[in-house]
């Protein structure tokens, strides 16, 4: 990633839970997107600062809630001096697969002076001429970002996560990070494997340039299903299948996803629902149907996948 | 008496220099070592207070080369250490190349001498590993659910007796993501003094009241229970909905053992839940080595949570919960781990499964009945001896945890580096793990360990216990803490 130093934990859930908790306290106030993923939630209620949440990917409503914040600070200087921002913000979005717009992110953390934490699980291995995620795929400098997270579960296949970033930041982790001092580290089997994975990435950058071809490919084809939408970048090789319109009830959308789910499933095309706690999450994403792409799936099995969802959803909702 | 102010002076020292040196850091006589801001945001508000970091900066750097240690070996009885020099003051390090062979190993959580890389584990491992590969790539509900999974749950539940247990893939995520599941507002948690930090963050991220007793002290938990039967809720006065009570089986700083039976009926009586965490004890206590139940004679249908781990006996990394069939499909559906964090790893199933056959003795040898008897001698051998020779050692006579005090500040690296140059690795703590007066050093035995790597360790243990003046236990320090069964054994050492 081309940082001064990383640190590995030996979960990806706990690699942002215990983050977040580490830099950001009691009186600490942290703007998050709505959409954030759940282990960003459980990183900031363990953190008990102030959580101010801003709409999808709106960069206005960020803008808004920073300049409140402002005028906040200039009534208590005193206080303000010592209050820490942060701005927590995910590369690709799991939940919607849509990106952050990282220029104008920078941008405002440098003008309301609050710290950026990436957390970049879905776009590490995917994004960027080397696959080194976001910051690369907009030519941004990595030290303008204070901290990267991101797990190795995805494109590395291997379990655990990591933080990197500059030795000023990554050094508190270790003795600060809950996930890290009080836990067991990772088995080296899982290691070695994410670093044969890293190995290979650095040495055929062309698999990025293929899965984006994929990926384009997939969204195009899942394009004209009628009933269903398709909520993602066209490159992002995870996106939603969501219903166009709800039949009004959360329970009778998941029946019909299951429905198309199984369908597809008894004609050899593995889908899966995507899961959520219902009574956890802050903003509860929409029910939808999680498609996934890998570089190793052929053309003619993409083809094929997306003409039997199709199939499957016409037969299903209409 | 003398030892608890000396230790008081020793830190007193420690803190006036590094107030001189931050002054001479500031004022800028002396180098920074540290990483510091980056230009561009120099003039945003601090990262760190400076006060939080003092700890850091003037105490924990001067013995830095204790902790952290790179091991590149399996961490079995031996294990090779890679040698570092630092040539500024523990600041950074360099590696120089050499290994340091051998060491003998009394750090590693390896209770039964699982952590090996030969042997029908590590075939059984392999297999797996080139039939399902490494990373599974997605959370139990969606498609990360495989059959190995299954397997294993059921053979955890009968080795521990109850209806049915379930998997994940992380020992503290367990204890942080579960508990949250289990209670919620208006329930009350009571919970032990010392408990772990992943036991302490599960109740926080809960959002139920808790109230802590004291450390193993069964009145002291009777009264919160009798006060929260009769008092209700704060403000309402409403009855609680949940009381819950977590201790651990083996408290891994100080070495005791949870007193279970009392727990048992205590709960009995005031009809609470019990949430045992078993994390050091299972595998390492009892005649079959199901733990802390196991050792005590009891039934586990009466422990309604019994939660543990497998990094620590079964040489693998992840956890369990185990419990009632209800307990365990409402886990299913209702954990945040299982929706939003990844299974098991394949070959770590494998290892977990197989060395679960070896200690119930499923495979046909007696391997696992010979390490658990191997352990529990060596655990009264070594604790024996150790006291016989005048050290202040903590924690119940069977626990397989030995924490040794060193109390004073000095003496963490001394005791640290003096143990390393004679080839025996140890982990020493110090604050924050521990109180700020009771620094210790905390052995791990290992049925791996045999009586002669036990006997070079206690040679070398004398040597360093007199030259560093370790053997406090003429000075007869009133313990600070309740211990259960050696009150008896202290008069012993008394001469």
């Amino acid at each position: 990633m081309k940082t001064e130093e990383a640190i590995i934990y030996s979960y990806g859930f706990a690699t942002i839970a215990s983050a977040i908790p580490a830099y950001s306290k009691r009186g600490d106030i942290v703007f998050a997107d709505r959409a954030a993923c759940f282990a960003i939630q459980k990183g900031l209620q363990a953190s008990r600062s102030d959580i101010k949440l801003f709409k999808h990917n709106d960069m206005a409503d960020l803008e808004r809630l920073l300049k409140e914040q402002e005028i906040e600070d200039q009534k208590n200087p005193r206080k303000a001096r010592v209050t820490r921002r942060f701005i927590v913000a995910e590369g690709l979005y799991v939940n919607t697969g849509a990106i952050c717009p990282l220029p104008e992110l920078v941008k405002l953390k440098y003008k309301y002076k609050a710290r950026i934490f990436l957390e970049e699980s879905l776009s590490f291995g995917v994004l960027g001429e080397h696959g080194r995620g976001v910051t690369e795929h907009f030519g941004i400098n990595i030290d303008d970002i204070d901290l990267i997270s991101a797990n190795m579960e995805n494109s590395l296949a291997s379990i655990g996560g990591f933080c990197c970033g500059r030795s000023f930041v990554i050094d508190h982790q270790r003795l600060s990070g809950q996930g890290y001092c009080f836990s067991a580290s990772l088995p080296p089997l899982l290691a070695a494997a994410a670093i044969e994975a890293l190995n290979i990435m650095e040495e055929n950058p062309g698999l990025f340039a293929v899965l984006k071809e994929k990926c384009k490919r997939i969204h195009k084809a899942l394009q004209g299903i009628s009933g269903l939408k398709v909520v993602g970048e066209s490159f992002s090789p995870a996106l939603h299948l969501q219903l166009e319109e709800s039949t009004g009830s959360r329970e009778k959308d998941i029946k019909l996803l299951q429905e198309i789910v199984n369908q597809c499933m008894s004609r050899s095309i593995a889908l899966t629902q995507a899961r959520y706690l219902e009574k956890e999450e802050k903003c509860l994403p929409p029910p939808s149907i999680r498609v996934v792409v890998t570089v190793e799936q052929t053309e003619e099995e993409l083809e094929r996948a997306a003409a039997t969802i199709k199939e499957v959803a016409q037969a299903v909702l209409l | 008496m003398l030892v608890a102010v000396l230790t008081y002076v020793g830190y007193g020292v420690l803190t006036l220099f590094g107030y001189l040196r931050d002054f001479l850091r500031h004022l800028r006589i002396e180098k920074c070592h540290r990483a510091t801001e980056r230009e561009e945001q120099k003039d945003f508000v601090s990262l760190y207070q400076d006060f939080e970091n003092f700890y850091t900066r003037n105490l924990y750097m001067r013995i830095r080369d204790n902790w952290n240690r790179p091991i590149c070996s399996v961490p079995g009885a031996r294990v090779d250490i890679m040698e570092r020099q630092s040539h500024d003051y523990n600041w950074s390090f360099k590696y120089t190349g050499n290994i340091i062979k051998g060491v003998i190993n009394m750090g590693s959580y390896n209770y039964l001498g699982f952590a090996r890389n030969t042997g029908a584990c590590q075939e059984a491992a392999a297999r797996v590993l080139e039939q399902y590969g490494v990373g599974v790539c997605s959370t139990r509900q969606e498609i990360g659910n495989l059959d190995k999974h299954e397997e294993l749950e059921k053979l955890v539940a009968s080795f521990l007796g109850v209806e049915a247990a379930m998997t994940y893939g992380m020992g503290f995520a367990t204890n942080s993501m579960n508990i949250p599941a289990l209670v919620g507002k208006g329930c009350l948690i009571l919970s032990d003094e010392l408990n772990h930090a992943s036991l302490v963050l599960g109740a926080r991220l809960s959002g139920a009241t808790i109230r802590i007793f004291k450390h193993n002290n069964m009145q002291s938990l009777e009264k919160l229970l009798k006060d929260a039967i009769v008092y209700g809720q704060p403000r309402t006065r409403r009855p609680w909905k949940k009381i819950l009570i977590l201790v651990e089986g083996i408290y891994s700083m100080e070495g005791s053992i949870v007193r279970l039976p009392e727990v048992i009926a205590l709960k009995k009586k005031y009809k609470a839940y019990l949430y045992l965490d078993e994390a050091h004890s299972i595998g390492a206590l009892g005649p079959t080595g199901r733990g802390v139940v196991d050792y005590f004679g009891l039934d586990p249908e009466d422990v309604d949570v019994m939660m543990g781990t497998f990094t620590k006996s079964f040489g693998a990394s992840g956890g369990y919960i185990g419990g009632k069939k209800e307990l365990i499909d409402y886990l299913r559906t209702h954990s945040h781990s299982a929706v939003y964090a990844t299974s098991l790893s394949p070959p770590v199933v494998e290892q977990i499964v197989t060395s679960m056959k070896c200690i119930m003795g499923q495979d046909g040898t007696t391997l696992g009945k010979e390490c658990i008897q191997q352990l529990a001698e060596n655990t009264r051998y070594f604790r024996r001896r150790l006291k016989e020779m005048g050290f202040i050692i903590y924690g119940n006579e069977d626990s397989p945890v030995v924490p040794l005090m060193l109390y004073m500040p000095a003496k963490i690296g001394a005791f640290g580096r003096e143990m390393l140059k004679r080839n025996i690795g140890v982990v020493v703590v110090g604050f924050p793990a521990t109180p700020i007066i009771e620094s210790r050093a905390r052995f791990c035995l290992s049925a791996a360990h045999t009586r002669e790597i036990l006997d070079t360790a206690l040679k070398e243990i004398d040597e360093v216990g007199d030259l560093l003046q370790l053997k406090y236990s003429r000075h007869r320090l009133v313990p600070l803490l309740d211990r259960p069964f050696d009150e008896t054994t202290y008069e012993e050492t008394e001469d």
